[in-house]
C-alpha cells in the first residue's frame, strides 16, 4: 500500500524524522518497501496560463506562446502536442533548476533562442518535474488553479510515497487511519481523524435493503444523495492524494469512494440511483447467474459468490467490483452509496477465483473493522455534498443476528508472558501497552480479560497478545539467551551409509553435484523412462517443465548437454533427489535415488596420459565404489532397459534386491534427444544402496598364499560371473580369491570363443600348501569348467 | 715377475677404466681363478722353500694393493654413475600429477550441510519429507485454510485440489509432531516449489527449516540461538542481527530476522537497498493452533520454528550474484565450490 506522508502526518505528527518514522514502522511489523519524493527537486516553477500561441516561423512542431504568470507575460517557444490558448500549465521560470537526465544532475532554464525565436522559460509535463515517469504531453493544471503561485505549494509536493509491504494479519493497517493509530501508539501521541461530522439528512430520499446472505453479510449501511452534479471537477487536494496511492481520478463520486477507503479503510460502492430496480438484495448467486463487471469482462458465477442485487438483476460482485450497468457516470443525478461488512471468508479467495484483486477485495479478505460502516457513509456523504452538491437521504442501516459489536474478552496470564517471551514485564507496563493499543485491560487474578478495539480484528488469542505486547515493547529490548540444549546421546547407526559420503565417493572419483528441476519435459521423459507414467502439474510454469521426473537421467542428461555446448568434452555429474513414480493403487511413490552421467575423456587433458574416452567399465568401477560402502554382494546382470544400449546395460541388485541399472544410452536415444557423444549413466535407488552389512572379522591366515594362473577358452556368450560361480562351487574352501587378470579374442581363438585368465589364489589355515593339494584343486576346477560350459585350457 | 711393474700397470689399467664393466675385467685378469696374480699364487710351489715365503708375502701384498685399487675405483665410478642416475632421473616437480581429478559439491549441498553441522551440535537431527505433498500437511496444520491470504503469496504447484509441491520445508515438522512427542529438535532441509520464476525467483529453491519443543522453550531462546548460528555461519563474531515482527500463519509472535548487509557493513549498497540490511531468515514460537493440529498440549510445551532459504545464504556467503546459476549446473559455475 502506498501513502501520502503529508496526508499520514496530517492524521498524526511525531516530532520525528521521515526515516525514523519509517525505520519504526518497519521494526513494528509494518515494513517499509521504499519512500520516494512525489515530485523531483525543483524550483521557481509557478502555476501560469497559456494567453494565445502561434506556429514558430521555421519548425512544424514548435509554437510560440504567450504565458502569464499573473505578473508578466513572457514568450515561450514550446514543442507539446497539447499546447494550446487557455491551458493552464506549469511554468519553469528563467533561473528555475529542474531534475537533470542523471541522478542529482540538475538542468538549469535560462534564456534562449530557438531556431531563431527568444524563449523564456519551460512549459513542464510531469515527467520534467518528476513527477511521473513517462508523460505524453504537458501537465495540464485545473482551470481554476491559482496563476502565480508556487507549483510546489499549489500541489503541496513536497511530500513522500510511503510504500508499505503489509502482513496479511494487518488489514486493519490498510488505511491512513490505521497506519495513524500504529504510529500513534507507537509515539505515544494523539491521532487526530480529519473532521467529519455526521451529515443531517436534508430529503426523505431512501431505497428498500434486504440482507438474505445474513452470515456473510452481518452490516448494510446505505445512503442516497439526490440532485448532484457528476461533472464537478474531484479537487486538486484530493486528485494529489489518490495519486500518490496510485490511484487515478475517475470522476467525483467514484474519487470520492476511493479517497474514503484509503482514508478509514472502509470499501465504498456507488450506484446510480436511476439504474436500480425495487431495492438492494445483498445474496449469493443463483447457479449460473451471469454478470458483467465494470471492466467489461462477463462472468459466470457460482452459488458461493456473493452478490449485491436490485429485484431484477445482479449489481456488483460484493467486496470485489461493481458491474457495469448500475455504476455512476457524468450524467448520474443521484447516487446510493453503499458502505458494508462483509464477511472475510466469504470473498476471501473470491476475486482470485475469478482473476480479480481490487483494492476492495484485498481489504476484505483481510477483514474490515465491522464498526467503520456508518461512519465512512458520513465521511462520503460530506464529501459528495461538499464537491458535487445535492440531497442526503437518511442512512439507510441493515444489520443481521449475526452482526456483532462487542468484542470477545481475552484471557492473558502474566506467567505466560515470561514463559513464552522470555522476559519479565511489569503489569503496569503490561497495561499500558496495552492500552497503548486502544484495548480495554481488567486486571484479574493470574493476569487480564483484554478486550481489543473493534479494528484489531486480527487478535483473537491469548498467542496475539503476547505478539502485541513484544511488538510494541521491542523484539531487540528482548535479551538473547538459550534453552537448555544438554541433551542425550543420539543413536547413530552403522547399518546404513549416509548421503554425505556416497556423494564424497563420487566427487572423489571427479563427479560434480548437480541439481536439476524436479519438473521436466514430457517429452525427455517419454523418451528417456517410457514405461513411467510421470504425475503431471496442474499448473506448470512451461511445458517444458510439467511433468514429475520419474528418473534423475533426463535432468542430468540435460546438464551434460548444457556443458557439452559450452566446449566441456569431459562431463561427469551426479545428482542426488527424489523421484516421482505411480505406486500401488494409485498411491505415488516418492523414491530417492541417486545417479550419474559421465561423457568424452576419462581423464582430465594432461600431459602424461593419452587421451581414452570413458566406457561402460569406468562407470562400472564408479558404481562399484558407490557400493562397496554396502558391504553387500551386488550383482550385475544383463538387461534391458529401453533407453540403454542393449549390449551395454545392466540391472544393478543389493542382496537380492532390485537397486538400479547402469549402461550406455541407447543410439537411438541418443538420436532422438540430440546428442553425438555417448553417455554413460547410472542411477540406484538411493535406500538400497545406502543399507550397509557391518564389517565382520574372519581370521587371518599365518601360511603362504598359493596362486595358480589359467586361460581357458570358452564361448563368448559365457560371462564372466558364471565362470566364476561355477569355480566358486567346485573348489574346496581353500580357494581364497580368484583374479581375472586377461579376456582375448583373436589370433589362435576360434571366432566364436574367447579366452579368459584367471588367477586362483589358494590358502589354508593350518598348514602350507602342497604342490599336491594345488593340483587337484585346479583339476577340480578344470573339470567342472568343462563339464558345464565346454572350456578348454589355452595351451 | 716384476711386481712392482704389475702393479703399476694395474693401476694405470684401473685408472683408466670408465666403468665398472671394465673394471671387473681387470679384476677378473688379476684376480680371478685364471688371474695374473693367481697364477703366481698358484705358481709358489715351483719355488725354492726358502724364497717362497718372501715371494708369497709380496704377491699378497700386490694383491691387496690391487684389490684395494679396485674397491676404491669401483666406489667412485659407483658414486659418478649414482649421480649421472640421479641427474638422468630429475623430473619436472612443477607438472601436474597424473590421474583423475577430484570434482565437488553443488553449493546448495554444501550450503545445507554446513547449516546441518552447525545445529547437529545443539542436538537438532535431520529430517526430511515428501515433496509431493497434500493440502493438510502444507497448509491447513499450518494454520492457512482455504482462502487465506497467506496462501496467495505462496504460488503453489498444483496436481489437484488436494495435491501439490511442497511450498515450505515446514509440513516436515507438522509430519513429525505427528510421529513424535516432545522435546523435538529437527532440521528439515529440502526442495520446495512455487509457481514463480523472474530473476529474483526460480520455481525450485531450497530451504532449511527448524524446530524445537520442550517444556521450557522462549522467545528470547529463540532469539539467541538464531544470533549466534547466523554469526557461526558467516564466520563473523560481530555480525549483527535485528528481529522485526512479521507474520507467518504458523508462528507467533513472528519475526523476520535480518543481518547487517555482508556487502558493505551496513553502510547501504545495492544489495541491500540502501538499508543496510538483509533478510535472511523467518521464525517465530510455534503457533497453539498448530500445536492443535497435532495434538500437542500447548499448555504444557513451547515450541520455536525456523526457516531459511538456502539459495539465499549461499549466495551472501559466497558472492553469488545470480540465483539462476544454481540451477544451470554449468561446470564453470561448479568448479568454483569444489
Amino acid at each position: 500500500m502506498k501513502i501520502s506522508e503529508q496526508w499520514l502526518r496530517a492524521w498524526v505528527n511525531p516530532a520525528i524524522s521521515t526515516a525514523e518514522m519509517c525505520d519504526q514502522l518497519t521494526m513494528a511489523g509494518l515494513e517499509i518497501d521504499s519512500v520516494e519524493p512525489v515530485a523531483g527537486a525543483f524550483n521557481n516553477v509557478v502555476v501560469a496560463r497559456v494567453v494565445s500561441l502561434e506556429k514558430h516561423p521555421d519548425a512544424d512542431k514548435l509554437n510560440v506562446c504567450q504565458v502569464t504568470d499573473g505578473k508578466e507575460t513572457l514568450q515561450i517557444v514550446c514543442g507539446a502536442s497539447n499546447v494550446r490558448a487557455g491551458l493552464v500549465i506549469p511554468l519553469a521560470k528563467i533561473g528555475a533548476e529542474l531534475p537533470g537526465a542523471g541522478e542529482n544532475e540538475i538542468f538549469k532554464i535560462k534564456p534562449a533562442k530557438l531556431r531563431g525565436v527568444e524563449s523564456s522559460g519551460m512549459l513542464c509535463s510531469e515527467k520534467e518535474l518528476g513527477l511521473a515517469e513517462q508523460a505524453d504531453g504537458l501537465m495540464e493544471l485545473s482551470e481554476d488553479a491559482p496563476i502565480g503561485a508556487d507549483i510546489r505549494e499549489y500541489l503541496g509536493l513536497d511530500d513522500n510515497c510511503i510504500e508499505i509491504d503489509l502482513t496479511p494479519n494487518r488489514g486493519d493497517c490498510l488505511s491512513i487511519a490505521g497506519v495513524a493509530r500504529e504510529l500513534g501508539a507507537l509515539n505515544q501521541c494523539q491521532v487526530t481523524a480529519e473532521a467529519c461530522a455526521p451529515v443531517a439528512a436534508s430529503s426523505d430520499a431512501s431505497f428498500p435493503v434486504e440482507i438474505l446472505a445474513t452470515e456473510a453479510c452481518s452490516h448494510y449501511v446505505g445512503r442516497v444523495v439526490t440532485g448532484i452534479n457528476c461533472a464537478a471537477k474531484t479537487p486538486v487536494w484530493m486528485l494529489e492524494r489518490l495519486r500518490r496511492s496510485g490511484i487515478r481520478g475517475l470522476g467525483p463520486v467514484v474519487d470520492i469512494t476511493n479517497y474514503v477507503m484509503l482514508e478509514l479503510g472502509q470499501p465504498m460502492h456507488a450506484f446510480d440511483l436511476a439504474t436500480l430496480t425495487g431495492g438492494i438484495q445483498v445474496r449469493f448467486a443463483k447457479k449460473n447467474e451471469k454478470i458483467t463487471l465494470l471492466d467489461g469482462k462477463c462472468i459466470e458465477l457460482d452459488e458461493e459468490t456473493l452478490l449485491i442485487a436490485d429485484h431484477a438483476k445482479a449489481l456488483a460482485l460484493a467486496g470485489v467490483m461493481g458491474g457495469e450497468g448500475s455504476g455512476v457516470s457524468d450524467a448520474t443525478t443521484s447516487i446510493f452509496l453503499e458502505s458494508a461488512f462483509f464477511k472475510p471468508e466469504n470473498i476471501a479467495g473470491k476475486a482470485r477465483g475469478y482473476g480479480l484483486h481490487t483494492d476492495s477485495s484485498h481489504r476484505f479478505e483481510r477483514g474490515v473493522d465491522p464498526q467503520l460502516q456508518v461512519r465512512a457513509i458520513e465521511r462520503a456523504t460530506e464529501l459528495v455534498l461538499a464537491i458535487c452538491g445535492g440531497e442526503a437521504g437518511a442512512v439507510i442501516e441493515k444489520t443481521t443476528e449475526a452482526y456483532s459489536t462487542a468484542g470477545q474478552a481475552i484471557h492473558l496470564r502474566q506467567a505466560r508472558i515470561e514463559r513464552l517471551l522470555g522476559i519479565k514485564m511489569q503489569a503496569d507496563e503490561v497495561e499500558a501497552i496495552l492500552n497503548r493499543l486502544e484495548m480495554k485491560v481488567k486486571a484479574v487474578d493470574d493476569g487480564w480479560q483484554v478486550t481489543p478495539p473493534s479494528f484489531r480484528f486480527d487478535i483473537a488469542i491469548e498467542a496475539d497478545l503476547l505478539e502485541e505486547l513484544v511488538r510494541i515493547y521491542g523484539y531487540n529490548n528482548i535479551p538473547r539467551t538459550q534453552p537448555d540444549y544438554q541433551g542425550q546421546m543420539k543413536a547413530q547407526t552403522e547399518y546404513e551409509v549416509s548421503t554425505s559420503v556416497l556423494r564424497s565417493t563420487l566427487v572423489d572419483r571427479g563427479y560434480f553435484e548437480a541439481i536439476t528441476y524436479s519438473f521436466i519435459d514430457p517429452k525427455s521423459q517419454k523418451i528417456l523412462d517410457p514405461e513411467s507414467e510421470a504425475v503431471k502439474l496442474a499448473n506448470p510454469i512451461s511445458s517444458e517443465m510439467s511433468v514429475m521426473r520419474t528418473s534423475l537421467w533426463p535432468g542430468l542428461i540435460q546438464a551434460v548437454r548444457h556443458n557439452l555446448n559450452r566446449q566441456h568434452n569431459r562431463v561427469r555429474l551426479f545428482e542426488t533427489g527424489l523421484c516421482f513414480r505411480p505406486g500401488k493403487d494409485k498411491a505415488l511413490d516418492q523414491v530417492n535415488m541417486i545417479a550419474g552421467a559421465i561423457c568424452g575423456d576419462l581423464l582430465p587433458e594432461q600431459w602424461s596420459v593419452s587421451p581414452q574416452k570413458v566406457d561402460f567399465f569406468d562407470l562400472k568401477a564408479d558404481v562399484e565404489a558407490l557400493l562397496a560402502h554396502t558391504g553387500e554382494v551386488c550383482i550385475f546382470a544383463a538387461a534391458t532397459h529401453p533407453a540403454l544400449h542393449p549390449g551395454q546395460s545392466a540391472s544393478i541388485s543389493i542382496d537380492g534386491e532390485f537397486a538400479g541399472w547402469i549402461g550406455a544410452l541407447h543410439p537411438e536415444v541418443m538420436k532422438q534427444l540430440d546428442l553425438d557423444k555417448t553417455i554413460y549413466v547410472f542411477e540406484l535407488r538411493l535406500d538400497i544402496v545406502k543399507s550397509a552389512v557391518l564389517p565382520a572379522f574372519s581370521s587371518l591366515s599365518r601360511f603362504p598364499e598359493v596362486r595358480r594362473d589359467l586361460a581357458v577358452v570358452i564361448d563368448k556368450s559365457v560371462t564372466v560371473q558364471s565362470i566364476l560361480v561355477c569355480i566358486g562351487e567346485a573348489a574346496s574352501d581353500l580357494l581364497r580369491n580368484i583374479q581375472v587378470f586377461d579376456i582375448y579374442t583373436g589370433k589362435g581363438i576360434d571366432s566364436g570363443r574367447k579366452s579368459v585368465a584367471l588367477g586362483l589364489i589358494l590358502q589354508d589355515f593350518s598348514r602350507t600348501l602342497t604342490d599336491q593339494d594345488v593340483e587337484t584343486e585346479v583339476e577340480k576346477v578344470v573339470s567342472s569348467l568343462k563339464q558345464k560350459f565346454a572350456a578348454t585350457l589355452r595351451e | 715377475m716384476d711386481l712392482p711393474k704389475l702393479i703399476a700397470d694395474v693401476q694405470a689399467e684401473i685408472a683408466a677404466a670408465d666403468n665398472l664393466e671394465t673394471l671387473d675385467l681387470i679384476r677378473v685378469r688379476c684376480l680371478g681363478k685364471n688371474g695374473d696374480l693367481t697364477a703366481l699364487l698358484k705358481a709358489l710351489g715351483g719355488l725354492p722353500a726358502d724364497e717362497r715365503k718372501a715371494a708369497g708375502q709380496d704377491i699378497n701384498n700386490a694383491k691387496q694393493a690391487v684389490q684395494q685399487l679396485l674397491e676404491v675405483r669401483k666406489s667412485s665410478l659407483e658414486e659418478a654413475q649414482l649421480q649421472a642416475r640421479l641427474v638422468n632421473e630429475c623430473v619436472d616437480v612443477t607438472l601436474p600429477g597424473r590421474g583423475q581429478r577430484n570434482g565437488g559439491l553443488h553449493p546448495v549441498t554444501r550450503t545445507m550441510e554446513r547449516i546441518e553441522s552447525l545445529f547437529s551440535q545443539l542436538g537438532f537431527t535431520v529430517e526430511e519429507g515428501p515433496e509431493i505433498e497434500d493440502d493438510f500437511h502444507n497448509f491447513e496444520a499450518l494454520n492457512i485454510p482455504e482462502h487465506h491470504p497467506a496462501r496467495a503469496m505462496h504460488d503453489t504447484f498444483y496436481f489437484d485440489a488436494q495435491t501439490l509441491l511442497r511450498t515450505h520445508t515446514s509440513p516436515v515438522q507438522v509430519r513429525h509432531m505427528e510421529l513424535e512427542q516432545p522435546p523435538l529438535r529437527i532440521i528439515a532441509p529440502g526442495r520446495v516449489y512455487r509457481c514463480d520464476s523472474d530473476l529474483t525467483h526460480t520455481p525450485m529453491f531450497h530451504q532449511v527449516e527448524g524446530l524445537l519443543v520442550d517444556e521450557n522453550v522462549c522467545f528470547a531462546d529463540l532469539m539467541g540461538t538464531l544470533s549466534d548460528f547466523l554469526k557461526l555461519f558467516f564466520e563473523n563474531e560481530n555480525l549483527q542481527t535485528r528481529f522485526r515482527p512479521s507474520y507467518f500463519p504458523f508462528t507467533e509472535p513472528s519475526s523476520e530476522v535480518d543481518i547487517q548487509c555482508v556487502m558493505c557493513e551496513g553502510e547501504g549498497c545495492r544489495v541491500c537497498g540502501q538499508t543496510g540490511w538483509l533478510e535472511v531468515l523467518g521464525c517465530g514460537m510455534v503457533h497453539p493452533k498448530v500445536f492443535e493440529s497435532v495434538n500437542i498440549d500447548n499448555e504444557k510445551f513451547t515450541g520455536y520454528a525456523f526457516g531459511m532459504g538456502v539459495e539465499r545464504l549461499a549466495m551472501l556467503r559466497y558472492g553469488v550474484n545470480d540465483l539462476r546459476l544454481f540451477f544451470e549446473n554449468d561446470l564453470k559455475f561448479l568448479q568454483q565450490f569444489a
